[in-house]
């Protein structure tokens, strides 16, 4: 499968990024490189191979339906980079 | 010899006997971080202030007679990936350059607890991303060994600080290598812990599914001190095992007769800097001398490992890293004017190029359409990766590789991403099987030094530890310290 | 002209009633201070993970119980990636491939036709934060704030199969699906509040067609009205585009209350590919018999067996039934009343005559009625008895509603008990026949109706309080 320019800016959207023209065509060729190599994967018979989303043989973990008092309202604001009426500021939602 | 030299069970004979007190030596290793840190650039934050604060209580508690723990009052420094608590955490990162935590990591409560002593925090590739440290935002650590080359990474800082004498032990974490790799790079002691051993909470995640804190010290029994330490259930990480842990500085037993170590055969091939294959030998040999037996051994899926690797790290990189958004905390562009803007424009100039390449490429494999053909196939050969171990594990009780095909390399960013990429072939497996991993060196190529790699099956750090243990107790590399100003 | 068929599918979001966060320990309490129910893991802060609130896994049971479905062993929980400021981690904790229940249905009955909707699938997620805006509404605001007060609070999503045909049967099935979680006590089901939330997918499809039509979403659905008007006016709006010869896009668009219609969101480019993937921090979550089995023994009374006993037990109509058991807290008022109730259905029109009418007029709802059920079955006792006719009864039940007393101190302060005593109705009979005999005449030459005209007579003279019965029975002996 061959990425162009236009899969690139795809995904950059996608990504919530910008790929300046400048770098387009050597972000394109990069992941070109990677994804040709990742071509090797489709050698490897993988028919009834289960997955591995977790490497541990667990479940389970759960933790009781008890609230406690999380941070206080200075701590949650404290690294805010604007603040309005106690909430975390940001400009208008919709482009 | 000088106190930055010294190991941190030794240091803590030499504060309860009194011939030392910890603000001495925590003064001592602050005076070495402004003796070296202009070449070396370990750190990104200092903390001196509260470093002191601490250490003096440490000397109160032990001038009353009261019982400390080995690390009280012991300097070491943190990964900057690692949440602490009120002290600046950055991942390297422009994004999280002013960023203060509002808590603490699990890892870090326990040693808070230990009354241990926090130098700083240490630089590291952006978000953990890379393997020369070269992609941090702060600039590039440079390795004590040879300040014209790489510390490797992305643990890089806490692996230089150990060389150059500029913490007594510290925390990494490993991904696809990010304590073992600069471990070698640097002639330190490196382990990475079986996945779940050690809570992830409040380490900054890069892949959820193999990131693991772990320490780089100067010996083996230091890094068994520093596990004691850090392992553990946490109630605030699910994947944090419920398994007892044992004292792991029991296994610290000068015997490997009869233990049988596997040579994995595709560790040894093609790509494998022939010199740096030619010392791992000399370790084998040595291995033989000391009782051990060496058996063959195949992992054959071990070719695509990388690339799976790069497949489902960046995937879930892309969702881990999904929440620096600019609205929260981070980095925002001032000028946006909408907040899909704002997120764009804060997120580009936010992350270096690494990070915006791992999330794209991750955003891409599980995009619609390529989902199966990319991320769930390397789910699949994910599995066929761990069953290899599986299967090595019934005819040995632990494998022997090399840490790195390579020693460490210049700083010049010349080569390309996936070169870079495949030199992660030898550590990478190991946390797609979620493995403890430890590195320890074992010889010198060109005056770098060189790792060796022990794996071990699941849970069973105490084999590896035990093995390393008794290859360092027989030889002399740990005793090596990097040509950097005050050598004894 | 061509005849359509309208396909609806329900997607419904309940929030669960569990005392803390789905991932966190923090409170889900309603109405704080904004960013003072919070914490490293709600808030998305660097390094902080999640861990599932058992309680969560304990509603979705019961609630996929409730609504006949299979429950899945299996669990494990994706990451649904978008990016959105409300959305603290840009991705959203949920389930994809494997939710906890599949294939369950409800039973509606509209105008007396009995059906059966599919329901689909439910699926446990967390809920995201609230954007407050700085105007009136968000294309008018220049800036938001958020608050992660109501970010991770459990939620479960139910799909519906697409097998409703009208708004009317849209609206049943909402009814029934609010009250069966209502019984099952796992969700408030306050609509203003959002704990209970509605999106529809609607479509058309000419009639014969073998293949349905193409789909709008439609969102903020806070209604039982507004899922009932924005399907019909849906359905008109597709109905043009067929007729002029266009196509219908599938989108999503939001129901706009005030004008009554939907309007386009703007589809964005990325909001079609969420980039599923398992979600790494959490451990598979694997069910047993035992758990299930017994969730299913505690299950309480559903909705359609309380309706069955209503009509049994109490002998109400099917229709008065469904009309009760619609809510949990009418059902349980109404089942309190009555106990100390002589007439179970004069119970029940009180509830769905005034006392809706009522509660409708002050736009509260049973739980905000001052009335006890006690003082209901008080009155209607008073009915039953000959104490009070309805006429009076009305008014003493406008008492009731200014001031907490028992009907019986109010007809006493008030003046209004029936006149049943014998000597003083006989009085009044005599007086009147006295005062009319062309009535009398006109009656004893059999027109009938003339008693009507003195019955009227004496309840004037008595300011209504003579019991009607016995007056009327006097008179016709007297006038034998």
């Amino acid at each position: 499968m061959k990425v162009t320019a236009e899969d690139v800016q795809h995904i950059a959207t996608l990504s919530r990024l910008n790929v300046p023209e400048s770098e387009l065509e050597l972000f394109t060729e990069q992941f070109n490189q990677i994804l040709g190599y990742a071509d090797i994967l489709q050698k490897v018979d993988t028919e009834g191979i289960e997955p591995t989303p977790y490497v541990l043989p667990i479940c389970n973990a759960f933790r009781e339906d008890v609230a406690k008092p999380g941070v206080t309202h200075e701590a949650a604001m404290m690294n805010a980079p604007a603040v309005h009426n106690d909430g975390f500021k940001v400009p208008r939602v919709i482009e | 010899m000088e106190l930055y030299r010294i190991t941190a069970h030794e240091l803590h004979e030499k504060l309860v006997n009194k011939e030392l007190s910890s603000v001495e030596l925590t003064n001592a290793l602050y005076e070495r971080i402004d003796e070296v840190e202009d070449q070396v650039k370990a750190y990104v934050t200092l903390d001196k202030e509260n470093a002191l604060a601490q250490a003096a209580k440490v000397d109160a508690k032990i001038a009353a007679g009261e019982e400390i723990a080995t690390l009280a009052g012991i300097p070491g420094a943190i990964k900057d990936n690692i949440s602490t608590l009120g002290l600046r955490t950055t991942c390297s990162s422009k994004m999280l350059s002013n960023f203060i935590p509002i808590y603490d990591a699990h890892v870090i409560k326990n040693l808070r607890a230990d009354e241990t002593i926090f130098l700083g925090k240490t630089n590291m590739d952006e978000f953990a991303m890379g393997s020369s440290t070269e992609n941090s935002f702060f600039g590039p650590t440079h390795n004590p060994w040879d300040l014209t080359r790489v510390p490797g990474g992305s643990s890089g800082g806490s692996a230089a600080a150990i060389a150059a004498g500029e913490a007594i032990w510290t925390l990494g974490s490993d991904t696809g290598g990010s304590i073992r790799q600069p471990a070698s790079f640097n002639g330190c002691v490196g382990i990475k812990p079986t996945y779940g051993r050690v809570s992830r909470s409040g380490c900054v995640a890069f892949a959820s599914s193999l990131d693991q804190i772990g320490p780089i010290t100067q010996d083996v029994t230091d890094a068994a001190i520093v596990l004691n330490t850090i392992c553990g259930k946490d109630e605030m990480d699910s994947t944090s095992l419920n398994e007892s842990v044992p004292d792991f500085t029991k296994a610290l037993v000068q015997d490997v007769k009869g233990l049988r170590i596997g040579l994995p055969k595709e560790y040894f091939g093609e790509g494998v800097d022939a010199r740096v294959k030619a010392e791992i030998d000399k370790a084998v040999k040595k291995y033989q001398e000391l009782g051990a037996e060496i058996v063959e051994v195949s992992l054959p899926h071990t070719e695509y490992a990388v690339i799976t690797y790069y497949i489902i790290a960046p995937a879930e990189a892309s969702a881990n890293l999904g929440r620096y958004d600019g609205v929260r905390y981070g980095y925002r562009n001032p000028e946006a004017k909408s907040a899909p803007e704002m997120t764009t424009l804060s997120r580009t100039e936010g992350f270096g190029p690494e990070v915006r390449r791992r999330i794209m490429l991750g955003n891409y494999v599980l995009s619609s359409g390529y989902y199966d053909a990319y991320y769930n196939k390397a789910m699949k050969i994910r599995t066929l990766i761990r069953c290899d171990f599986q299967e090595a594990f019934q005819k040995c009780d632990v494998l022997l590789t090399p840490t790195s095909p390579v020693i460490a390399y210049p700083i010049d960013g010349k080569m390309d991403p996936l070169s870079i990429y495949m030199l992660d072939v030898t550590t990478i497996p190991v946390n797609m099987a979620g493995l403890p991993g430890i590195s320890i060196p074992c010889g010198f190529v060109d005056g770098m030094p060189v790792g060796m790699q022990l794996i071990g099956n699941v849970l069973d750090e105490e084999t590896i530890l035990r093995a390393a243990y008794t290859f360092e107790q027989a030889t002399e590399y740990h005793k090596v310290f990097a040509p950097l100003g005050g050598k004894k | 002209m061509t005849k359509y068929i309208t396909v609806i599918g329900l997607e419904v979001h309940a929030e669960l009633k569990t005392k803390s966060k789905a991932f966190c320990s923090c409170s889900t309490e309603f109405g704080s201070a904004p960013n003072t129910h919070v914490c490293p893991v709600c808030l998305g802060m660097p390094g902080a993970l999640p861990v599932l609130n058992k309680q969560v896994v304990e509603f979705a049971i019961r609630a996929g119980l409730a609504l006949n479905c299979d429950i899945q062993k299996y669990n494990k929980f994706d990451r649904k990636n978008y990016f959105y400021p409300d959305l603290a981690k840009s991705y959203q904790i949920s389930q994809w491939e494997e939710p906890i229940c599949l294939g369950g249905h409800i039973d509606i009955n509209v105008d007396g036709q009995k059906k059966c909707i599919g329901v689909t699938r439910i699926h446990m997620e967390e809920d995201a934060g609230k954007l407050v805006h700085s105007g009136a509404t968000i294309s008018t605001s220049d800036s938001s704030a958020v608050d992660y007060n109501r970010a991770g609070v459990p939620l479960i999503e139910i799909v519906s199969e697409p097998d409703m045909r009208s708004a009317e049967e849209a609206r049943a099935y909402l009814e029934n699906l609010k009250a069966i979680l209502e019984y099952t006590d796992v969700c408030d089901c306050k609509m203003q509040e959002g704990s209970l939330r509605c999106d529809a997918n609607i479509s058309i499809m000419p009639e014969g067609a073998k293949e349905f039509g193409t789909r709008a979403e439609i969102k903020n659905l806070n209604s039982f009205r507004a899922l009932v008007r924005a399907v019909e006016y849906e359905v008109e709006r597709q109905k043009e585009i067929l007729e002029d010869g266009g196509h219908v896009v599938q989108e999503t668009r939001t129901w706009d209350d005030a004008n009554g219609v939907t309007l386009s969101m703007r589809s964005k480019e990325e909001a079609h590919d969420y980039r599923y993937f398992p979600e790494p921090d959490l451990v598979p979550v694997q069910l047993d018999d035992a758990w299930i089995e017994r969730v299913r023994a505690e299950l309480p009374e559903l909705p359609t067996q309380r309706q069955a006993r209503l009509v049994a037990e109490h002998g109400l109509p099917e229709y008065d039934a469904s009309q009760i058991v619609a809510s949990k807290a009418m059902a349980e008022y109404y089942d309190e009343a009555v106990k100390t109730a002589k007439d179970a259905k004069g119970v029940s029109n009180w509830l769905l005559g005034d006392v809706s009418a009522y509660m409708n007029n002050e736009g509260i709802t049973i739980a905000d009625f001052k009335v006890t059920p006690a003082h209901l079955a008080e009155l209607v006792n008073l009915t039953k008895d000959g104490v009070l006719s309805s006429k009076l009864a009305k008014k003493v039940f406008a008492e009731m509603l200014k001031e907490d007393k028992s009907p019986k101190a109010l007809v006493k302060e008030l003046g209004l008990e029936q006149v049943s005593d014998e000597g003083a109705i006989l009085k009044l009979v005599e007086e009147t026949l006295a005062e009319n005999p062309q009535s009398v005449a006109d009656y004893k030459a059999g027109k009938d109706r003339a008693i009507g005209f003195l019955v009227g007579q004496i309840m004037k003279k008595s300011r209504g309080k003579a019991n009607p019965g016995m007056v009327q029975k006097m008179l016709k002996e007297k006038m034998q």
